[in-house]
C-alpha cells in the first residue's frame, strides 16, 4: 500500500500530473468572488468562510477524476485488482494520496486566501483546523465517487452530481466551525460533528469504494 | 412461449397483473375522498387561513417522498444480499415516483409557508431536507441511466442508495444544526400533530392512504415496465452476440 | 359562474392554494402520464422483438 502511495505521489507531483491545478483553481476561485458580490470588507467579512470552504470543496472536486481515470485507461487498475493488496487498500490508497495533493495543499493556502475575502484574524486558525480536519473526507468521499463512475465518458460531470450532495454535511459543519471562530464562540461543536463525519467516512467509505470498483472491474 | 431470465419475474408479472386494476380503483377513490373532502368540506384555519388545505397535498405527498427512498434501500439491500433482479428493478422503478414526491412536498410546502414567511422560499430546515433528498434522486437515476450493463447498474446504485441514505440521514441533522442550531425548536412548524384538529385529520389520513396506494400502483406498474426492459435488453445483447 | 359558485372562498390565499394544487395534480398527472406512456410502448416493442423471434 505504501508502494501504491508513493507512486501516486510521484505522479501527481510529476509534471503534467496536475497537482497546483487544485491549488490554482482555489485561487482564482477567491479571487473572483469580490468581483461578483463587490469589494465592501464587511460584506466580504462574513461570506468568507462559506466561500473559502466552498472554494475548497470546488477545488477537491476538479482533481477527482484523475484518482482512477489514468490507470483504467492504461490498464493499471485492472492488474491492481489482482495485486495481494485488496481493494479497499487500493481505495484508501488513493484517496490518501488524493487528501495529500489536493487538501493538503489546501489547507496551507487557506489564510491567504482569507486575507483577500477579509476573514477576521480569529477564525485564521479555525480555517485551518476546520479544513485539515473536514478535507480527508471529501478526499474519501471523491474517490468513492470516482469508483462509481471510472470508465464512463462523461463521467466527470455525473460524479460532481453525485459527491457534492454528499459533501454537504462536512460543508456545512466546517463553514460553521470557522464561522463561529471568527465571531469568538465556541466551536467544539461542529468540530466534533465535522470530526465524526470524517472519521466514519474515512474508516467506512472504502469498503463501498471497493465494491464500486469490483463492479466497474468486471 | 417467452423466455423469462428468471422465475421471479415471472411471478412477479403474474401477480402484478391481477393486483393492478383493484390497486388502481382504490388509489383513485381514496386520493379522490381525500382531496375533495379536504378542499370543499373543510373549514379554514385561523392563522393560516386558507393554505390549510394544501396539507392535503403537501403531507402525503412529504410522507412519500421519505418512504420512496426508504423503499429503494430496502430494495437495494436486498438485491446485495439476494440478488433478486425484480428488486432491484423496483427500486428503479420507484426513484422517479419518489422525486416527483419530492418535488410537489418542496411546491406545497413553499406555498404553505408563504402565510408564515411572506416569501415564497426560505431555507426551513424541512425544506431543505427535502431539497437535499430531491438532489439524491436525481444522482441515483442518473447513474442508473449513464451505466450500460444492467446488472453493473443495479450493483452501483444500491451502494449508491446506501451511502446516500446514510449522508441524507446525516444532511438531515446538519441542516438541522445549520439553520437552527441544535435543539432548538423550529419557528414554524409544520407537523400535523400541533395544528390538527379532528376536522382536518380525516381527509388528511385518507389523502396519505390514497396516496400510498398511488405509490404502490405505480411501482408496481413501473417494475413490470422495468422487468420488460431487462428483457429486451437481453434480447439486443443476444442477437448482437449472434 | 357555476366554477365560482363551486369553489369555497379561498380568501386571500387563493392564488397561493389554487397554485399549489394546480402544481401537484399537474406533477401527478405528468408522473402517470410518463409511466403509462413508456410502459405501453416497451411493452409494443418487447412484443415486437418477441414475434421477430419466434419467426426466426
Amino acid at each position: 500500500m505504501i508502494a501504491l502511495l508513493r507512486r501516486d505521489l510521484a505522479l501527481a507531483f510529476r509534471a503534467g500530473g496536475g497537482f497546483g491545478l487544485g491549488l490554482a483553481f482555489f485561487l482564482i476561485v477567491t479571487v473572483l468572488v469580490p468581483f461578483g458580490v463587490g469589494p465592501n470588507s464587511a460584506t466580504l467579512g462574513v461570506i468568507a468562510p462559506g466561500i473559502l470552504w466552498l472554494g475548497a470543496l470546488l477545488a477537491c472536486l476538479l482533481s477527482l477524476d484523475r484518482v482512477f481515470a489514468l490507470d483504467w485507461e492504461d490498464g493499471s487498475l485492472d492488474l491492481l485488482a489482482t495485486a495481494p493488496l485488496p481493494l479497499e487498500g487500493v481505495a484508501v490508497s488513493k484517496a490518501l494520496a488524493h487528501w495529500i495533493t489536493t487538501g493538503l495543499p489546501l489547507v496551507a493556502i487557506s489564510p491567504l486566501l482569507g486575507l483577500f475575502l477579509s476573514l477576521p484574524v480569529e477564525a485564521m486558525s479555525w480555517l485551518i483546523l476546520s479544513l485539515l480536519v473536514g478535507t480527508p473526507a471529501l478526499s474519501w468521499l471523491g474517490t468513492f465517487g470516482a469508483a462509481l463512475t471510472v470508465g464512463l465518458k462523461r463521467g466527470g460531470l455525473l460524479m460532481s452530481l453525485l459527491v457534492l450532495p454528499l459533501y454537504i454535511p462536512t460543508l456545512i459543519f466546517g463553514a460553521e466551525v470557522v464561522k463561529r471562530g471568527a465571531d469568538g464562540l465556541a466551536t467544539a461543536t461542529p468540530l466534533a460533528f465535522l470530526a465524526g463525519i470524517t472519521l466514519g467516512t474515512v474508516a467506512l467509505l472504502p469498503f463501498a469504494t471497493a465494491a464500486a470498483l469490483r463492479v466497474n472491474l468486471r | 412461449m417467452s423466455l423469462w431470465e428468471y422465475a421471479n419475474p415471472r411471478r412477479f408479472m403474474a401477480t402484478s397483473s391481477w393486483l393492478l386494476p383493484p390497486l388502481v380503483v382504490m388509489s383513485a377513490l381514496l386520493i379522490v375522498t381525500g382531496l375533495v373532502w379536504g378542499f370543499f368540506f373543510t373549514p379554514d384555519d385561523f392563522r393560516q387561513g386558507s393554505t390549510v388545505k394544501i396539507i392535503y397535498l403537501h403531507v402525503p405527498a412529504a410522507l412519500m417522498a421519505i418512504n420512496a427512498w426508504l423503499m429503494m434501500l430496502v430494495c437495494s439491500l436486498i438485491w446485495i444480499i439476494r440478488r433478486h433482479h425484480v428488486s432491484a428493478l423496483a427500486a428503479r422503478a420507484a426513484a422517479p415516483i419518489g422525486m416527483v414526491m419530492t418535488l410537489i412536498a418542496l411546491f406545497t410546502g413553499a406555498i404553505w409557508g408563504k402565510p408564515m414567511w411572506g416569501t415564497y422560499w426560505e431555507w426551513d430546515p424541512r425544506l431543505t431536507s427535502f431539497l437535499i433528498l430531491f438532489l439524491f434522486y436525481i444522482g441515483y437515476m442518473a447513474l442508473w441511466e449513464a451505466i450500460e450493463n444492467p446488472d453493473a447498474a443495479a450493483d452501483l446504485t444500491s451502494v449508491l442508495c446506501l451511502v446516500g441514505s446514510v449522508f441524507a440521514l446525516l444532511s438531515r441533522y446538519a441542516v438541522l444544526f445549520w439553520n437552527q442550531g441544535l435543539h432548538q425548536g423550529a419557528t414554524f412548524s409544520m407537523d400535523k400533530e400541533q395544528n390538527i384538529s379532528n376536522v382536518f385529520w380525516y381527509p388528511a389520513v385518507i389523502s396519505m392512504a390514497g396516496f400510498v396506494c398511488l405509490f404502490v400502483t405505480l411501482v408496481l406498474y413501473r417494475t413490470r415496465m422495468e422487468i420488460r426492459r431487462r428483457r429486451l435488453h437481453a434480447l439486443d445483447a443476444r442477437s448482437m452476440a449472434a | 359562474m357555476i366554477i365560482a359558485r363551486i369553489l369555497p372562498d379561498l380568501g386571500k390565499y387563493a392564488t397561493e392554494v389554487g397554485l399549489a394544487y394546480g402544481v401537484s395534480l399537474g406533477l401527478l398527472a405528468l408522473l402517470i402520464g410518463q409511466s403509462l406512456w413508456k410502459g405501453r410502448k416497451i411493452k409494443q416493442r418487447l412484443q415486437q422483438e418477441e414475434k421477430a423471434r419466434k419467426g426466426e
